[in-house]
């Protein structure tokens, strides 16, 4: 409903008149044109921004408050955040969700980026049948293979109850991460390969001294997309870690959260808040990298 | 590279090439092996197999694969629910995004802002988007039905209603459409001024400019929109579990079984019932079976919509 608002309201009012219009009405159209896109974007900004006004209404209400379905709150009970860490295994969920992310974006990109290297820029044959393996594994479905991997990380490697059956994966190439990485160095001129090789640099020597700081942007582009995607992972903890709440990631456990406080549903808005803030302060960050890095390097230049 | 070479040095040479090529390739190769050609052979050998995951497996031939389609009940059901989901998901997602990417493309104050405020909720982590929606649509303190109730707008029960639950779920996926809205803004950005220009000349009024002009310079974007969310939508899982669980209110801890899909298996897909089978019931064989059933519909989608990808591509050029 909303979209075909958006689709057809902004440009509504430019149809042009068959003749030249004097200056004033074409100002005066203009203004039209821009006071119905604002409308229209003011009003579907709403639409994204309210979800994210209750729910930070909602944590800091007293109990009993979040239960009436009041809008706004009486009291604000800014404890109930102090309350949500002071849950048992919150603090835990914390520590494994940073370590996931952590551990799962370094060996991701250490193991990617020579692997995007070689695929981008050494000429051999069965690069094509390559790439086209590395795009059907983007492609699977995580459920298509989980059952047998569960069962030799559970009965091979005792592993199950664990994050590492997620984290060591990792450190063997990720196709997604490997696609993007590729696209972003086929844009490095060959050229400067070539100086690297006439100054006598091996070719580990050029990846770590040249395309590493000229990939930068590219570069911190794939460690944030995976960064969220193991913080935001429920599918991979649900899987290797349920057993074991002491593994529990932030992502896991707050559905937990509100299994355990079925009718706190303020608490429950205040450690949902706590578990979208991380990403959103890195993606404030990074986004200021991201514009830096295509700046400085060579490569945009 | 190295084709007809003679001498030895530059075979050495075509050696040491081929080794370095190798050494740099050798983590996604060991990866690629380990963790998706392995598993992907074990799933098929699973798919003929009685294993309840402790005693050693035995051949059962045909009999899960009958089992998934001929007796289990919920396989009708899930594939429904997913089909469903990829249809109407991302054919809404795709045209609500191409919307919001044209409508920031038109903003002339404030650009910064409204691209940040759309983008927002694509960031939020999935299971804290769906408890958030999963509360702002509960029909008893839900703030959206509280309003709809003011203005005298008898309102769904969302996420309770068999009938509503799929479309909540849609709803919460438009409200994370910032992946879209990037990637159309950028193709949008990208499409020649003066072919605008050009078209203001004869006269023609948005709509034939969309049609004419924009939509032209923007299929493959669509396109590569649309092979994606079928892609993604074939896995969805996360939101429609956990929205699933949280309004049915049951608690639920580790171990515990509880029926997918509340209400009335609407929210159940296919991924979850793979869980389900594989994880909750131990039923390997079926699990097996229904992954393969997932493998051979994202293959076949993927290839179509590929090919009908590169031909519109052929076509234009």
């Amino acid at each position: 409903m909303t979209a075909t608002t958006t689709l057809t309201a902004p440009s509504a009012p430019v149809r042009p008149r068959t003749r030249r219009s004097p200056a004033p009405a074409a100002r005066r159209r203009a203004a039209l044109h821009w006071i119905a896109v604002h409308t229209v974007a003011v009003a579907t900004a709403l639409f994204f921004l309210l979800p994210f006004v209750f729910v930070f209404l909602t944590a800091v209400m007293s109990d009993s408050q979040a239960m009436s379905g009041a809008l706004w709150p009486t009291e604000w009970h800014w404890s109930n955040y102090a309350e949500v860490f002071r849950t048992p295994g919150f603090l835990d969920w914390w520590r494994n969700s940073l370590m996931y992310a952590v551990l799962g974006t370094l060996f991701t990109l250490c193991s990617s980026i020579p692997v995007a290297y070689a695929l981008a820029k050494f000429r051999f044959r069965g690069r094509r049948t390559a790439m086209i393996l590395v795009i059907s594994t983007m492609m699977l479905p995580p459920q298509v293979i989980v059952v047998p991997m569960y069962l030799v990380w559970a009965q091979q490697f005792h592993l199950s109850g664990s994050l590492w059956p997620l984290i060591i994966p990792m450190a063997f190439g990720d196709a997604y991460s490997i696609f993007l990485l590729r696209q972003f160095l086929l844009t490095i001129p060959r050229e400067y390969l070539e100086s690297a090789r006439v100054d006598g640099c091996g070719e580990f020597r050029t990846l770590l001294r040249i395309i590493v700081p000229m990939a930068k942007p590219g570069i911190a582009a794939v460690a944030l997309f995976q960064f969220f995607y193991c913080w935001n992972d429920y599918f991979g903890p649900q899987i290797y870690a349920a057993q074991n709440p002491g593994a529990w990631t932030l992502s896991y456990g707050l559905e937990s959260f509100k299994s355990a406080h079925s009718v706190n549903w303020n608490l429950t808005m205040a450690a949902t808040l706590l578990v979208m803030a991380p990403v959103i302060i890195v993606f404030f960050f990074a986004q200021k990298a991201f514009v830096e890095g295509v700046t400085l390097t060579g490569v945009k230049g | 590279m190295a084709t007809v070479t003679n001498s030895p040095a530059l075979r050495r040479k075509a050696v040491r090439t081929r080794l370095r090529t190798l050494g740099f390739l050798s983590p996604w190769l060991v990866g690629f092996t380990v963790f998706f050609g392995y598993p992907l052979v074990a799933t098929v050998y699973f798919s003929f197999m009685h294993y309840n995951q402790i005693e050693t497996p035995t051949f059962v031939g045909l009999r899960n694969w009958r089992y998934v389609f001929e007796q289990m009940p919920l396989f009708g059901p899930a594939l429904w629910n997913t089909l469903w989901l990829v249809v109407v998901m991302v054919a809404l997602r795709v045209v609500f995004g191409l919307g919001i990417g044209l409508l920031v493309t038109k903003v002339k104050s404030g650009v910064g802002f409204f691209r940040t405020a759309f983008y927002l909720p694509y960031l939020a982590p999935p299971v804290a988007a769906t408890v958030a929606f999963v509360f702002l649509l509960n029909p008893g303190t839900g703030p959206v039905n509280d309003i709809l109730g003011t203005i005298g707008i008898s309102a769904p029960n969302w996420f309770n209603d068999p009938t509503w639950a799929k479309p909540s779920l849609v709803l919460l996926s438009l409200w994370g459409i910032g992946d879209l809205m990037v990637i159309f803004m950028a193709a949008l950005l990208d499409v020649p001024k003066d072919q605008y220009e050009a078209a203001d000349l004869d006269g023609a009024g948005a709509f034939h400019k969309f049609r004419y002009v924009t939509w032209p310079s923007i299929t493959p974007i669509v396109m590569f929109a649309v092979v994606t969310g079928v892609v993604q939508t074939m896995q969805y899982y996360t939101q429609a579990l956990v929205a699933g669980k949280l309004a049915s209110g049951v608690s639920i801890g580790p171990g515990s079984v509880i029926q997918p899909g509340y209400p009335d298996h609407s929210t159940l897909t296919v991924p979850q019932l793979v869980y389900s089978l594989g994880f909750q019931n131990f039923n390997t064989g079926a699990a097996c079976v229904l992954s393969l059933v997932l493998f051979a519909i994202a293959m076949a989608v993927t290839t179509l919509l590929m090919r009908r990808r590169a031909g519109l591509l052929s076509a234009e050029d």
